[in-house]
């Protein structure tokens, strides 16, 4: 699957995230090509593309566009950049290389919306990437790319960053629009869906950062010539976020169907201290285990699926013979207690619950019973949260569970965590 | 103490620039902190005022993000990740090394108040380059003790403030009452 990247082509050219220099690379073309489009031309051509939202959910981006109320404005566009599912820096590492081509997708899904209002949320841990974002907006408007009647084709449009204040809740889209509205993040019951009543009570449209970033090329090459690249019902590429235990960390694009083998041991070098593969996890922090089996599976959502586990954010956190699964599990159960917005019960006390057994569990106080008692707090979230960050925080310790039960088993009969011992026996 | 003359001037723009006041108060909270250090009642009131709304609502507002300071601390802030992914790197361990070097606790201000330190689960967006840490919001990333070393170091001979704010590259134009 040797695809030129289209996200990324670009990346190893000096002073990218320069508008001169992103001109040069074909920067804006896609945007200028839009303007002479119809609005309705771009939204079909969108969803002739196939492409699906890289923000999570996977949700096809012209359909959810083509869900706006007929008439009904203002509408807002509302680009994504909260990135804080664990295991996910793709976002960051998009906005740092190349500003401009985010704010071009910007530009181009604001147009095909009938949009002359757009927001950018980023999280506030990322300052230097705010930075990045001001500049290119401020570079923008002086070349005339945004503010009134641009490019004299009579379109206003203008976008404000918003910075958020440390808190992973505020990426689901719901509780994004809550917050830029200067509420507490809290989620808002769905329907009505931010299409049809969003920002301000007004149709809005979320998009993640790299969903965004395909729209200029999209434009420009055209939806059969992308619905090319790629599976049938996962088209185009994605930037994998590979961490972990390999060799070569980092951000890979790659073809939407390339085997998970090609990222681990080509891309990042395999495991790392010539160690085996134990486990690895696609997808963020929420999305569950999957095991050296698995590594011909696709990179792609429906096949990830297929096998288990889900595509999510496109994190690829590998573990290899030395993990204790245990603590691993324990890391994120702790991570989403203290991302639980608080709303509703079954995650605010779920979370809680299973964060304090997972303690145990570390510190070598668990009981026998207290697997089962892990998988019933997890039943009991799962499916009765207000929200998907309730349920997603069972799914890796119930996965972990379901596979590696006996790592459980050890830490209650040698009261502790037997990697931990191994290793202090091995350095004494 | 009252908000300087410039942020107050600051926050009555932001209040303009976006279709409802109200979200001119995270952006508030964060001109307040980067003036003063930390966000304290008095500064919510003074916010409530210029965005006319009423103080419990920009109180509710700022107990919700974690990264509203509600007390002073160091001139430099230090925040190191041990979620998985940077655990699988090591981070523990960089954890403990930088607990040793700076003599206080999770938390805590070394005596000189120079640094604040304290660990996160909550992921930074670095796993690429874990073990890492956040110094006054920016990236330092694959830690080793030595790298721990050369930070604290220079971090105890900088005066910056521990709260830093993104630089601007020029001013922002005023901006009109849009939309609605
Ligand atoms: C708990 C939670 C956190 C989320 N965090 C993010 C995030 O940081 N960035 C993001 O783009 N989408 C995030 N999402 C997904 C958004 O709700 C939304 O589906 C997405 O931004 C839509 O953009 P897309 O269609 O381009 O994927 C999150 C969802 C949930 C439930
Ligand atoms: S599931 Fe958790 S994060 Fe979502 S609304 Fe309920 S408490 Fe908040």
């Amino acid at each position: 699957m040797a695809i030129k990247p289209l996200l990324t082509k670009d990346f190893a050219t000096e002073n990218l995230h320069q508008l001169s220099v992103y001109e040069k690379t074909g920067g804006y073309a896609g945007f200028k090509r839009a303007l002479e489009m119809q609005p309705d031309e771009l939204v079909e051509l969108v969803k002739k593309s196939g492409l699906r939202g890289r923000g999570g959910a996977g949700f096809p981006t012209g359909n959810k566009w083509g869900f706006l109320p007929k008439g009904m404005y203002p509408r807002y566009l509302v680009c994504n950049a909260d990135e804080s599912e664990p295991g996910c820096f793709k976002d960051r590492y998009l906005i740092e290389k190349s500003p401009h081509q985010v704010l071009e997708g910007i530009l181009i899904a604001s147009y095909a919306i009938g949009c002359n209002l757009a927001f950018i949320y980023i999280r506030g841990e990322y300052l230097p990437q705010t930075e990045a974002l001001e500049t290119a907006i401020d570079e923008a408007r002086q070349a005339g790319y945004l503010g009134k009647n641009v490019l004299g084709k009579g379109y206003d449009i203008d976008v404000i960053l918003h910075r958020g204040a440390g808190a992973y809740i505020c990426g689901e889209e719901t509780a994004l629009l809550t917050s830029l509205e200067g509420y507490r993040g809290e989620p808002r019951l769905k329907p009505p869906f931010p299409a049809v009543k969003g920002l301000y009570g007004k149709p809005t449209v979320v998009n993640n950062v790299e969903t965004v970033c395909n729209l200029p090329h999209i434009v420009l090459n055209g939806a059969d010539w992308f619905a090319a690249i790629g599976t049938p019902t996962g088209r185009g590429t994605r930037v994998w976020c590979m961490s972990g235990h390999v060799n070569r960390p980092g951000n890979y694009e790659l073809e939407n169907g390339t085997p998970i083998r090609e990222l681990i041991e080509e891309h990042g070098g395999g495991v790392w201290k010539n160690r085996t593969l134990k486990a690895f996890q696609p997808g963020g922090a929420s999305m569950m285990v999957l095991l050296p089996e698995h590594l011909d599976v696709a990179l792609d959502f429906d096949a990830i699926q297929k096998a288990g586990s889900l595509a999510g954010a496109g994190a690829m956190v590998v573990m290899d013979e030395t993990t204790c699964m245990v603590d691993a599990a324990r890391r994120y159960v702790k991570f989403f207690h203290h991302e639980s917005c608080g709303k509703c019960t079954p995650c605010r006390e779920g979370t809680f619950w299973m964060a304090n057994l997972f303690d145990q569990f570390e510190a070598g106080d668990a009981k026998p019973g207290d697997i089962d008692l892990l998988l019933d707090i997890g039943y009991n979230i799962d499916g009765r949260s207000f929200c998907p960050l309730g349920d997603a925080s069972t799914w890796f310790p119930r996965s972990v569970i379901k596979f590696f039960r006996e790592e459980f088993q050890e830490h209650i009969s040698e009261k502790g965590c037997p990697f931990k011992k191994s290793v202090q026996e091995a350095v004494a | 103490m009252a908000l300087a003359k410039a942020t107050a001037e600051q926050i009555k723009d932001l209040a303009a620039r976006y279709p409802s006041r109200q979200s001119a108060i995270i952006p508030a909270l964060w001109a307040a902190q980067h003036e003063q250090g930390y966000v304290t009642d008095e500064a919510m009131h003074e916010i409530a005022e210029h965005l006319g709304l009423p103080p419990s609502l920009i109180e509710a507002t700022a107990s919700f993000y974690s990264m509203f300071l509600t007390r002073p601390e160091g001139r430099h802030d230090v925040v190191i990740c041990i979620n998985a992914p940077c655990m699988l790197r090591g981070a523990d361990e960089m954890v403990a090394y930088l607990e040793r070097q700076l003599g206080v606790r999770d938390g805590g201000t070394t005596a000189d108040g120079a640094i604040t330190w304290h660990s996160t689960i909550e992921c930074l967006g670095a796993c690429g380059g874990a073990p890492m840490m956040q110094v006054d919001h920016r990236f330092e990333e694959d830690l080793t003790p030595e790298r721990i070393d050369a930070i604290i170091e220079r971090l105890r001979t900088t005066p910056a403030s521990h709260d830093a704010e993104p630089k601007r590259p020029s001013p922002r134009p005023r901006a009109k009452k849009s939309q609605n």
